[in-house]
């Protein structure tokens, strides 16, 4: 600019920036008066008022744009241009109230979906652990057995792991427990940790009252009945005591001194519970089953974490452990050979709830970015529809010197603003969705799940992100639009004229094709992974759910020791029996599909030569008389234990198919030897094979042991009864209080209860991916009607010709009708390829389904057209209303 | 941008410097003399008008002043800077030379 012309310009200028609001009312006020000069010319010769108001109006065009034209042509600073567009911006979402809405629900939705996934995420898998101190750097510790499982480690393990480590900060043992609480006269059973001396430290959190554990602690056999409990614990049982410190709540029915209270929002160090009291490991015996273990190298029980120094990866550490390990299984190989001991990120934990959703969460992560790129895909569409109305508009603003990059910012403005309230909304939804998981699984009465969503600053980042990413996509899809933009055609006020429709038509046939696409793939992964569920659920366990009730009573807590469990259970066993309404009733160590873990031995077997590289090891379960039948489990040969299968008599044994068909090719074993934990033992009976930890596994060798041979003082009963839950309890519990009034019952369940919780994951991840497929679905149904709808507002001159030429109003329907279809073929056909490309990924949620299972996207199919078909049957309904002689007068 | 556009949009701007020129006029009063002078052939509308004269004010070319209408209204009424009668010239003489030129290919073409 020349100095002259800013000289002459400046005082323009420099009202228009200090006085912005009365250059704005003077700019109404000249438009309004040039308004109402018009009517009054327009009433002088000779029109109605309204007449003449109405006809005044459409000779100015759009006031609210001409004001916008007027703003542009100022030409103010960047932040006076953004505050201008964010205003303008509003007042045109405002102008349509119905494309807003639907936009921002439509981004709300799918920007809800993904801050909830990875609010999940970072709650459940990498941040799991509130207040617990630098979480980046801490591992869980498992052991590992070749070719087999993951396991625990044993106290003397874990130790010397803890005193060698050098490159580890510190490690700690949190091993999960549950007790029951005495609380007057009833007993309520709540979850807590058995934790190292150092936890409390190693963490990082400090309780609010009273003090952590001492080194000291960890020592002895029940020596140190003290408890830290948490927050909650204190508010709702103590009513938040101030005193509560050296005061003693029963648990297991010991008296523990209440030393600590920890802090609020701390809820201990086990994905999926929110942790009550934590204790030393000293209390071992009383709260963990199967006896003292502390000295025990071969009890492998220890659930574990280590803290890496800063800079150590993990891979090092891991070098340094397997090192560690390779010095124990040359100390100790009785116990140590063949087994390891490995690191894992805290996503991928083996023993709690974080391996076990991590497969669906992988998976849900995915599904939440293609909804994401559908939702931008149907608000792109949107846009389009709107910038085609808007294309006057835009033609004005660029022939007054608006400039493209002025135009392109007012649009990724209004891109911001239809963004922005997503994503505000879409955090709404992931905030009132964070308990969502623990709703979805099948709990149990006082199981305390807890799987929340966190909302922290990373989650917060991520929203962002995507937010502008967003605001990109559905500013600059419209901004396409104004490439093709006919500045001179435009300025002559009416609108009619074409304008870049073909290439229009395009862009939006391909929005369509895209978004059909992705939620085809969507709804393929959600079809097969219902099916996958419904052969979870149809698929028999092997023994029979109905009628069965698992309960345990509580004879460690009262302090029987070996002899006083064995006498007590052989009474309370030939009680049950007699009892009417009780088929059977039958002791075992470990029932199937439960939270407890078999026990499992080297095995050797006469006559099976294993191949070098091959250490037989199977588990096993220790159970009383009438197991098999208690539980429904086919006997295939031989017969069960007998009460004279005791510790005084030869071991005996019984085996499941699969064992007799790998290590006794198939011949009936029974008579024939197998080593179990060093001793020779003799098989007596062959079990139909069933499913022993989850739903999913494979058949594999197993064998039950008499319960007698390896004694548990505390094991499950299993009911087998006719009667009602609670009355069956209730018959039960007088038995039990029959033999000794100070025995309690513990939890019960039934077995029913527990084969569905064991399809948990399974059930989550069928409900997320069906949620969200359901709304891709949608999303793409609106995507398409939009589209049609269009196409028949557009296309009316054309119908109505058809029409005049002899179609019939039948013709018109399946016209449009065909090409919805054709449109959603083509999405189908990119569809199947993805699905082809990706279905693969579900696999490790799938059970007994092929993920190219041909059922499976023939339904998929089949639910797509028929969204297509209903989607283009309003739009198509139109068209067969199209009236020919009035299109053709226009 | 296609060249017809500039040709409206250069000679809208020179039109209005052009009606201003004569007389200080209001914005209603510009658009009714634009209709006038141009037979409606231009077919320029309200729409287009006002961001034009904004654009004017605000290049230095014209000012705008509130004053009182024959009938007693608060009207803005735009008058000519000397930096827009200069440019008014310099327009005029641009599209004379343009113009003669034009006429002259066409006149050609019919001989």
């Amino acid at each position: 600019m020349r100095i002259e012309q800013w000289f002459y310009s400046l005082p323009v200028r420099l009202r228009s920036f200090f006085h912005p609001n009365q250059v704005d009312e003077e700019l109404k006020e000249e438009l309004h008066g040039h308004l109402e000069q018009q009517i009054k010319e327009n009433v002088e010769r000779g029109m109605s008022p309204e007449e003449a108001r109405r006809s005044a109006m459409r000779a100015m065009g759009g006031i609210t744009q001409i004001e916008q034209q007027c703003r542009d042509a100022h030409g103010g600073s960047l932040l006076e241009d953004f505050v201008q567009d964010l205003r303008y911006g509003f007042r045109q979402l405002c102008r349509s109230p119905g494309f807003s809405a639907l936009a921002i629900l439509c981004l709300t939705l799918a920007i809800g979906a993904n801050a909830a996934v990875f609010s999940w995420v970072e709650g459940i898998l990498f941040r799991p652990y509130p207040l617990v101190a630098h979480q980046e750097r801490l591992f869980a510790v498992a052991g590992t057995v070749p070719g087999m499982r993951i396991d625990l480690l044993s106290w003397p393990d874990f130790r010397d792991l803890r005193r060698s480590c050098a490159l580890c900060d510190d490690a700690f043992v949190s091993k999960i427990t549950g007790s029951t609480l005495n609380i007057g006269d009833h007993a309520e059973v709540t979850t807590g940790s058995i934790v190292s001396a150092n936890y409390f430290d190693a963490i990082g959190v400090h309780p609010i009252l009273g003090r952590g554990f001492e080194a000291g602690e960890d020592v002895g056999n029940d020596a140190h009945p003290v408890v830290v409990i948490s927050y909650q614990f204190w508010r709702n049982r103590f009513k938040g005591d101030p005193q509560i410190i050296g005061k003693t709540q029963r648990l297991n029915n010991v008296p523990h001194t209440i030393i600590g209270v920890a802090p609020e929002g701390f809820y201990g160090t086990f994905v999926g519970r929110a942790m009550q009291f934590w204790v030393p490991i000293s209390m071992e015996e009383t709260f963990d089953r199967g006896g003292y273990k502390l000295e025990d190298r071969g009890a492998r029980w220890i659930e574990s974490y280590v803290r890496l120094k800063p800079g150590v990866s993990r891979a090092q550490a891991q070098q340094q452990i397997s090192a560690i390990e390779a010095r124990l299984q040359n100390d100790y190989p009785a116990t140590n050979r063949g087994r390891g001991i490995e690191l894992w990120a805290l996503w991928q934990t083996p023993f709690n709830h974080a391996g076990e959703l991590l497969p669906t969460l992988e998976v849900m992560v995915a599904v939440a970015a293609f909804v994401l790129l559908i939702a931008c895909a149907n608000v792109g569409n949107l846009l389009l529809v709107r910038s085609f109305v808007r294309r006057h508009e835009m033609s004005v603003r660029l022939a007054i010197g608006a400039g493209r990059g002025r135009l392109l910012k007012q649009l990724l403005t209004e891109g911001l603003i239809l963004s922005t309230l997503g994503t505000a909304g879409g955090f709404l939804l992931a905030y009132l969705c964070r308990h969502l998981l623990v709703m979805l699984l099948p709990v149990r009465e006082g199981d305390g799940m807890y799987l929340p969503g966190a909302i922290d600053g990373r989650v917060m980042a991520m929203g962002a992100g995507i937010c502008l990413l967003v605001a990109l996509i559905t500013g600059l899809v419209p901004a396409l639009q104004t490439n093709h933009l006919d500045v001179a055609g435009a300025l002559k006020a009416e609108s009619g004229g074409v304008v870049g429709i073909r290439s229009r038509r395009w862009i939006r046939s391909g929005l369509v094709i895209f978004q059909v696409c992705l939620s085809f793939i969507l709804l393929v992964g959600a079809a097969l992974l219902l099916e996958s569920l419904q052969r979870i659920r149809s698929t028999s366990p092997g023994f029979s759910t109905t009628s069965v009730i698992v309960t345990r009573v509580s004879v460690v807590a009262a302090g029987y020791d070996i002899p006083q469990a064995k006498t007590f259970q052989n009474e309370l066993i030939d009680r049950l029996n007699g009892l009417p309404g009780i088929e059977s009733a039958a002791l075992a160590a470990v029932t199937p599909l439960g939270y407890a873990g078999y026990q499992s031995s080297p095995i050797a077997v006469d006559g099976y030569q294993p191949s070098p590289d091959e250490q037989p090891e199977v588990e096993y379960n220790q159970v009383g008389l009438r197991y098999l039948a208690t539980l429904g489990i086919p006997l295939l040969s031989g017969r069960e234990f007998a009460r004279s299968d005791d510790e005084n008599a030869p071991l005996v044994a019984i085996v499941n198919r699969t064992m007799m068909v790998r290590y006794w090719g198939g011949q009936d074993p029974i008579g024939r030897r197998l080593k179990v934990k060093g001793r020779w033992v003799r098989v007596v009976g062959v079990a139909a094979d069933s499913k022993y930890e989850s739903l999913g596994e494979t058949p594999k060798p197993f064998f039950y042991v008499p319960l007698r041979q390896d004694f548990v003082r505390e094991p499950d009963l299993n009911i087998r009864t006719t009667q009602s839950r609670q009355s069956a309890l209730a018959a039960v519990l007088r038995e039990v209080n029959a033999l000794d009034q100070d025995l309690a019952l513990y939890q019960t369940v039934t077995l029913q209860e527990q084969v569905n919780r064991a399809a948990a994951p399974q059930l989550v991840a069928v409900t997320l991916v069906s949620t969200l497929g359901g709304l891709a679905l949608l999303l793409a149904a609106v995507g398409l009607y939009g589209v049609m709808s269009y196409a028949v507002a557009q296309s009316t001159r054309e119908l109505g010709l058809r029409m005049a030429l002899g179609a019939d109003a039948a013709n018109l329907l399946r016209l449009v009708i065909s090409r919805g279809l054709r449109l959603t073929a083509g999405g189908v056909f990119f569809g199947t390829i993805g699905a082809l490309a990706l279905t693969k990924l579900l696999r490790e949620l799938l059970y007994k389904v092929s993920p190219y299972d041909p059922r499976v996207f023939v339904s998929a199919l089949a639910v797509m057209t028929v969204t297509a078909v209903s989607a283009c049957l309003l739009p198509a309904w139109r068209a067969s209303r199209t009236d020919p002689a009035r299109v053709l007068r226009n | 941008m296609s060249k017809p556009s500039d040709l409206v949009q250069g000679t809208l701007d020179m039109l209005i410097l052009k009606i201003l020129a004569l007389e200080p006029l209001n914005g209603w009063a510009i658009s009714h003399r634009l209709k006038q002078v141009s037979s409606d052939v231009l077919g320029v509308s309200d729409g287009s008008l006002y961001p034009a004269l904004h654009k004017l004010e605000h290049l230095g070319w014209i000012r705008a002043q509130w004053k009182s209408s024959e009938n007693n209204r608060r009207a803005k009424f735009y008058s000519l800077t000397q930096l827009g009668r200069k440019q008014l010239e310099k327009e005029t003489a641009n599209w004379n030379r343009v113009s003669a030129a034009i006429s002259g290919i066409v006149k050609l073409r019919e001989a």
